[in-house]
C-alpha cells in the first residue's frame, strides 16, 4: 500500500463517515457542518487526483459560500425538529435496502470488464512546469467561452431569483433616498412656511 | 497504486448515501437540499477521476460548470425555504401537498 | 348564321335577368314588356326558321358556339343542332310561351293578392314571376336546341329548376312548397337514370356530341355489358332504359307521374307552359331525339311502350272523380303524355312528336281557359261550384269546346290526326306489348272524352253557381287573358289538318327520325292514306272515333240529365272509386315507403349513429373515459415532494438494473 493509497482511504473514510453524519443526524445544524467536513475532505480527494483548482474552489465557493448560507438558513428558521424527524426509524429498512441496491449495482457496473476502467490504469504523468489552473483556464477561455459566459448568466439570474424572492417591503422601516436627497433644491424644499392661526 | 476503480466506489457510495438521506429525511427541506449537494459532490468526485485518469482537462471544466449550477441552486432553493417559511410557517413537506391530484 | 340561334335563346334569357335584377326599377309594365317582348322575339325567329324549313331554303345546321373544356378527349361544349324537330320545338315552345307571357299580364295582376301583407317575397311577386317564365323559355331552347348530351343535361335540369321555383312560386302555402318539393325529389329519381344513361354513353362512345353517338351506335349493337350481377344485358337496351328513366321522371310516367298532379299549386300560367305544354313534353322530345338508339333495342321499346300505354290508361280513369278543374286536365295531361309515349314505343316518332305539338296548343288552351275561369271564380278551383259558367264567359266557353274537341280527337280538330295516328300505329305494330298498348289507348279514348266533357258539362252548363257572391262577381276575363286563348284555339283546330300529311308521312322528318324498316309502322299505315281527308274518311271505319263520341255522350247524358247516376255509379263501384280517388294509393305508399323510409333511417342514424355512437361512444365516451382515467391517475400526483423523489429514484434503480442484466 502506498503512501498515496493510505491517504485515499484515510480521506475516504472521513468523508463516508461525514456523508452518514449528515444525513442522521437530529439537528440540521450538526447536519450542515458534518457537509462541511465531507466538502472538505472531498477538497483533498481532488487533489490526490491533481485538480488543484476545483479542490480550492470547493472549498472557497462551497465550504465559504454555499454551507455559510445553509448555516444562516437553518440557524433563522425556527424548525420543530421533532415533527420533521418522525418516521425516519420506520424509513430507515426501506433506506438502506435501497441504497445498499443501488451500491451494489453501481458496483457491478464498475467491476465488471465492461467497463474499461482498467484502460485509464497508467495515469499520464505531468511535467514539472505543468500547471492545473493555466490548463483549465486555457480550456475555459477559449473553447468552453460561451458556456462559461451563460454559466455566469446563470449566476446572475440566481443573485437576482434569490433577492426578488425574498425581498419584501416593510413600510415601517426607514430609510434613506438618495436620489431625492441629491435632487433637493434650496429654499422651498428645505423649509415651508406655515400659516397659523394666531392663538390667544 | 491508486486506481480509478477507486475513486468510482467512493463516489458510487456517497451517492448511495445521499439517497439513503433523501428516503430518511424526507420531511426536512433543508436536508433534502443538502443531500442533493452531496449527489453532486459524487458526480463531481467521478469527473475529476475520470478527468486525471484520462489526461483531459474537460471533465475538470464539466465539474467548474456543475459548481456554477450547484451555487445558483442552493442559493435558489434556500430563497424559496425562506419564503416558504415565511408564509407558511414550516418546512415540513407533508404540510405542502397544495399540488395534490 | 348561328348568330340568330343565338338570338333566339340569349333574348329570353335577357329578359329574364332585367326582370329578374332590376324588377322592382322598371315596375310591372316595365317586365311584362321586357320578357314578353324577348320571348316574342324568339317566337318570330322560330317561326322564321321554320318556315325556311319548310319552303326548303335552309339547310341543317349542326355546329359549336363555345368549347367549356375537354377532359380526357371528352368534349364538353355548347352547340346547336338545328334540324326540322328542332324548328317544330321551338315553334311550339316559344309561340306558347309567348302566349302564356300576354296571358299572365292578366292572370297575375291582382297577384299582390295571393300574399300576406307583410310578405318579403310577395315584394314584386309579379315581375318575378316574369323572370321566371323567361328563363324556363330560355332553359328549354338550350334542351331542345342543344347538339350533346351535356347541353341537354343542362336544359333537362334548369327546366327542372325554373318548375320547381314556379310550382312553389306562392311560397307562403304550405302545399306549394309541399309540392314544389315533391316534384323536385321525384325528378331526381329520373335524373339518376338519366345521368348514368349519359355516362354509359360518354362511357362507350367516348363522345357527347349526338352526331358522334349517333354515328358509333349501331357498331355497338351487338355489345354485351356485365350489369346488376353477373347477368349479361344488351348495351343499347341499358342506355335506352337509362335515358328513358330521365325521361318518365320529366315527362311523368308511371311511377314517376305523381309529381305532376300536385304541381298545379302552381299559377295557371305555369301549368299550361311547363307543365302540359313544353317542359314535360321534354321526354318526348328527347327520346324522339334519340331514335338512333332506341331504334337498336326492341327491349327500350317495349319498356317505353308499356309504361305509356299503362299511363295513358290508368290516369286517365283518375281524372274521372277529381273534382279540381286543374287537376282534371292535369290528369288529361299524363294521359296524353302517356299517348306519345306510347307513339315512341311502336317507333312512330313523327307520330308522338306530331301529337306533341298538337296536344302543346290545345292542352294550353285549356289551361288557359281553366285560368280564365279559375279568374272568373275568384280562386275557386272546385268544378262542383262552378256552372251555368257559358253565360258568363262566352269567349272562354267557346275556346274550352275547341280544346276539349281537339282533346277527344273529334274529327277535323287536330288532336284527331295525332292520336288516330298513334292508334293505327299501335295497331300496326307487331313489338311485344302492342296488344296490351292497344287495348290501352283504344280504351283510354273513351276515358279521354269521359273526363273532359265531365268537366265541361259541370263547368259551363247546368245551373248557374250556387254562390251568389260568386254569380254576381262573374264576367268574361280581359284582353289580355281571351286574345292568347284565341291564338291558342287557332291552331288547336287547324294545326293538325294542314301539317299531318307532311309530319306523318312525307318527308320532313326523314332526315332526322331514324327508324328501322321493320319497326316503320307508319310507312304501314300510310299506305292507305292520301290526305287528311281520307284520314278523316279512315277514322270513321275504326273504333277510336266511335268510343270518343260514346264518351261525350256518356259524359252529355250523365252530367246535364241524370247528375244521380253518378252518385249510383259512385256507390256501387265503392272499392274502384276510392282507388282512383286516392290515385291507387301511389302518394301514400310513396310516402310510407320512401319518405317514411329516409325518415325512419335518417332517424335511426341520427339516433344511433349520431347520438349514441358519435356523440356518446366517440366524442363524449372518449373525453368520459379521459376523466374516469384521470380520476384515477391524479391519486398518484400526491403533492408530496419526497414521493416525486422516490419515483425518480427508483426510476434510476431500475434503469441501473437494466443496464447491469443487459
Amino acid at each position: 500500500m502506498t503512501f498515496e493509497l493510505f491517504v485515499f482511504y484515510v480521506f475516504s473514510a472521513i468523508l463516508v463517515f461525514a456523508a452518514a453524519m449528515v444525513i442522521t443526524r437530529r439537528n440540521p445544524v450538526h447536519s450542515t457542518l458534518f457537509l462541511v467536513l465531507a466538502f472538505f475532505t472531498s477538497a483533498a480527494i481532488w487533489l490526490l487526483a491533481e485538480a488543484e483548482f476545483l479542490a480550492i474552489v470547493l472549498v472557497l465557493v462551497y465550504v465559504g459560500a454555499v454551507m455559510v448560507l445553509f448555516l444562516f438558513v437553518v440557524m433563522m428558521l425556527d424548525i420543530d425538529i421533532a415533527t420533521l424527524r418522525a418516521g425516519f426509524v420506520r424509513n430507515l429498512p426501506l433506506a438502506i435496502l435501497i441504497a445498499l441496491a443501488m451500491a451494489v449495482e453501481i458496483f457491478l457496473v464498475i467491476g465488471s470488464g465492461g467497463f474499461g476502467g482498467e484502460r485509464y490504469a497508467e495515469v499520464m504523468a505531468h511535467t514539472a512546469e505543468y500547471d492545473n489552473t493555466a490548463a483549465l483556464g486555457s480550456v475555459l477561455y477559449t473553447e468552453y467561452m460561451y458556456p462559461f459566459e451563460i454559466a455566469a448568466v446563470i449566476l446572475l439570474v440566481a443573485i437576482i431569483a434569490a433577492i426578488g424572492l425574498t425581498m419584501r417591503r416593510r413600510p415601517e422601516t426607514k430609510y434613506q433616498d438618495p436620489s431625492r436627497q441629491v435632487r433637493v433644491k434650496k429654499g422651498a424644499d428645505r423649509i415651508s412656511v406655515l400659516k397659523m392661526d394666531v392663538e390667544d | 497504486m491508486l486506481a480509478l476503480t477507486d475513486f468510482l466506489m467512493l463516489g458510487a457510495i456517497l451517492f448511495s448515501l445521499s439517497v439513503a438521506g433523501i428516503f430518511l429525511n424526507r420531511k426536512n427541506v433543508i436536508i433534502l437540499l443538502m443531500c442533493i449537494e452531496l449527489m453532486l459532490l459524487a458526480v463531481n468526485i467521478n469527473f475529476v477521476a475520470f478527468s486525471h485518469f484520462h489526461g483531459d482537462t474537460v471533465g475538470q471544466v464539466f465539474v467548474f460548470f456543475i459548481l456554477t449550477v450547484a451555487a445558483a441552486e442552493a442559493a435558489i432553493g434556500l430563497a424559496i425555504l425562506v419564503v416558504l417559511f415565511r408564509n407558511r410557517r414550516t418546512i415540513n413537506v407533508e404540510d405542502l401537498d397544495t399540488l395534490k391530484g | 348564321m348561328e348568330n340568330i340561334y343565338l338570338i333566339i335563346v340569349l333574348a329570353p334569357l335577357l329578359g329574364a335577368i332585367v326582370a329578374g335584377f332590376w324588377g322592382a326599377k322598371i315596375g310591372r309594365a316595365g317586365a311584362h314588356w321586357v320578357t314578353s317582348g324577348g320571348v316574342g322575339l324568339s317566337a318570330l325567329l322560330s317561326i322564321y326558321i321554320l318556315s325556311g324549313f319548310i319552303n326548303g331554303s335552309r339547310e341543317v345546321f349542326n355546329g359549336t358556339v363555345y368549347t367549356w373544356m375537354v377532359s380526357d378527349g371528352l368534349r364538353m361544349e355548347v352547340g346547336f343542332l338545328i334540324d326540322q324537330l328542332t324548328a317544330v320545338m321551338m315553334t311550339v315552345v316559344t309561340f306558347v310561351s309567348f302566349c302564356v307571357h300576354v296571358y299572365t299580364i292578366g292572370y297575375m295582376a291582382h297577384d299582390e293578392e295571393n300574399w300576406p301583407n307583410d310578405s318579403l317575397a310577395g315584394r314584386n311577386s309579379y315581375q318575378r314571376f316574369f323572370s321566371y317564365i323567361s328563363l324556363f323559355t330560355f332553359s328549354m331552347l338550350m334542351l331542345v336546341m342543344s347538339n350533346n348530351f351535356l347541353q341537354l343535361f343542362f336544359g333537362w335540369e334548369a327546366v327542372g329548376l325554373v318548375s320547381y321555383l314556379l310550382i312553389g312560386f306562392w311560397s307562403v302555402r304550405p302545399t306549394a312548397i309541399f309540392a314544389n318539393l315533391k316534384a323536385f325529389l321525384v325528378n331526381r329519381v329520373g335524373d339518376f337514370g338519366f345521368l348514368l344513361g349519359i355516362a354509359a354513353v360518354a362511357l362507350y362512345t367516348g363522345s357527347l356530341d349526338y352526331a358522334e353517338v349517333f354515328a358509333a351506335i349501331p357498331g355497338l349493337a351487338d355489345t354485351q355489358i356485365q350489369f346488376l350481377g353477373s347477368t349479361s344485358w344488351s348495351l343499347i337496351s341499358v342506355v335506352g332504359i337509362l335515358l328513358f328513366i330521365g325521361a318518365m321522371g320529366k315527362s311523368a310516367q308511371v311511377p314517376l307521374h305523381v309529381w305532376l298532379p300536385d304541381s298545379m299549386e302552381g299559377p295557371t300560367p305555369i301549368s299550361a307552359l311547363i307543365h302540359a305544354a313544353t317542359m314535360v313534353t321534354a321526354g318526348i322530345f328527347m327520346v324522339a331525339r334519340m331514335s338512333p338508339i332506341y331504334e337498336f333495342s326492341e327491349t327500350a321499346l317495349s319498356f317505353v311502350l308499356v309504361i305509356g300505354a299503362t299511363t295513358a290508361f290508368f290516369t286517365g280513369l283518375i281524372g274521372i272523380v277529381q273534382n279540381d278543374i286543374k287537376r282534371v286536365v292535369a290528369y288529361s295531361t299524363l294521359s296524353q303524355l302517356g299517348y306519345m309515349m306510347v307513339a315512341l314505343g311502336v317507333s312512330a316518332y313523327a307520330a308522338g312528336i306530331f301529337h306533341l305539338m298538337t296536344h302543346a296548343f290545345f292542352k294550353a288552351l285549356l289551361f288557359l281557359a281553366a285560368g280564365s275561369v279559375i279568374i272568373g271564380m275568384h280562386h275557386d278551383q272546385d268544378i262542383r261550384n262552378m256552372g251555368g259558367v257559358r253565360k258568363y264567359m262566352p269567349w272562354t266557353y267557346w275556346t274550352s269546346l275547341i280544346g276539349s274537341l281537339a282533346l277527344i280527337g273529334f274529327p277535323g280538330f287536330s288532336g284527331f290526326f295525332s292520336k288516330d295516328a298513334i292508334i293505327e300505329a299501335v295497331h300496326h305494330s307487331t313489338i311485344a306489348g302492342s296488344g296490351y298498348a292497344y287495348a290501352a289507348v283504344l280504351l283510354g279514348v273513351f276515358i279521354t272524352a269521359l273526363y273532359s266533357f265531365r268537366m265541361f258539362f259541370l263547368v259551363f252548363h247546368g245551373e248557374g253557381p250556387r254562390d251568389d257572391h260568386a254569380r254576381h262577381h262573374l264576367k268574361e276575363s280581359p284582353k289580355v287573358v281571351t286574345i292568347p286563348l284565341v291564338m291558342l284555339a287557332i291552331p288547336s283546330v287547324g294545326i293538325g289538318y294542314l301539317t299531318m300529311d307532311g309530319m306523318l308521312f312525307g318527308d320532313w322528318f326523314k332526315s332526322v327520325l331514324f327508324v328501322l324498316p321493320q319497326h316503320d309502322t307508319l310507312a304501314e299505315l300510310g299506305k292507305g292514306l292520301h290526305g287528311p281527308n281520307s284520314m278523316i274518311a279512315h277514322g270513321f271505319a275504326g273504333p277510336a272515333l266511335y268510343l270518343a263520341l260514346a264518351g261525350l255522350l256518356v259524359a252529355w247524358f250523365i252530367y246535364t240529365k241524370r247528375p244521380e247516376i253518378a252518385e249510383t255509379i259512385k256507390s256501387r263501384l265503392e272499392v274502384v272509386y276510392r282507388a282512383l280517388d286516392k290515385k291507387y294509393w301511389f302518394d301514400e305508399t310513396y310516402q310510407f315507403l320512401f319518405a317514411g323510409g329516409s325518415r325512419g333511417l335518417g332517424k335511426a342514424l341520427w339516433d344511433k349513429g349520431d347520438r349514441l355512437i358519435i356523440d356518446g361512444v366517440i366524442i363524449n365516451g372518449s373525453a368520459r373515459a379521459v376523466g374516469r382515467i384521470a380520476g384515477w391517475v391524479r391519486h398518484v400526483q400526491t403533492g408530496y415532494l419526497f414521493h416525486y423523489a422516490i419515483a425518480m429514484i427508483l426510476g434510476l434503480l431500475l434503469l441501473l438494473t437494466w443496464f447491469v442484466i443487459a
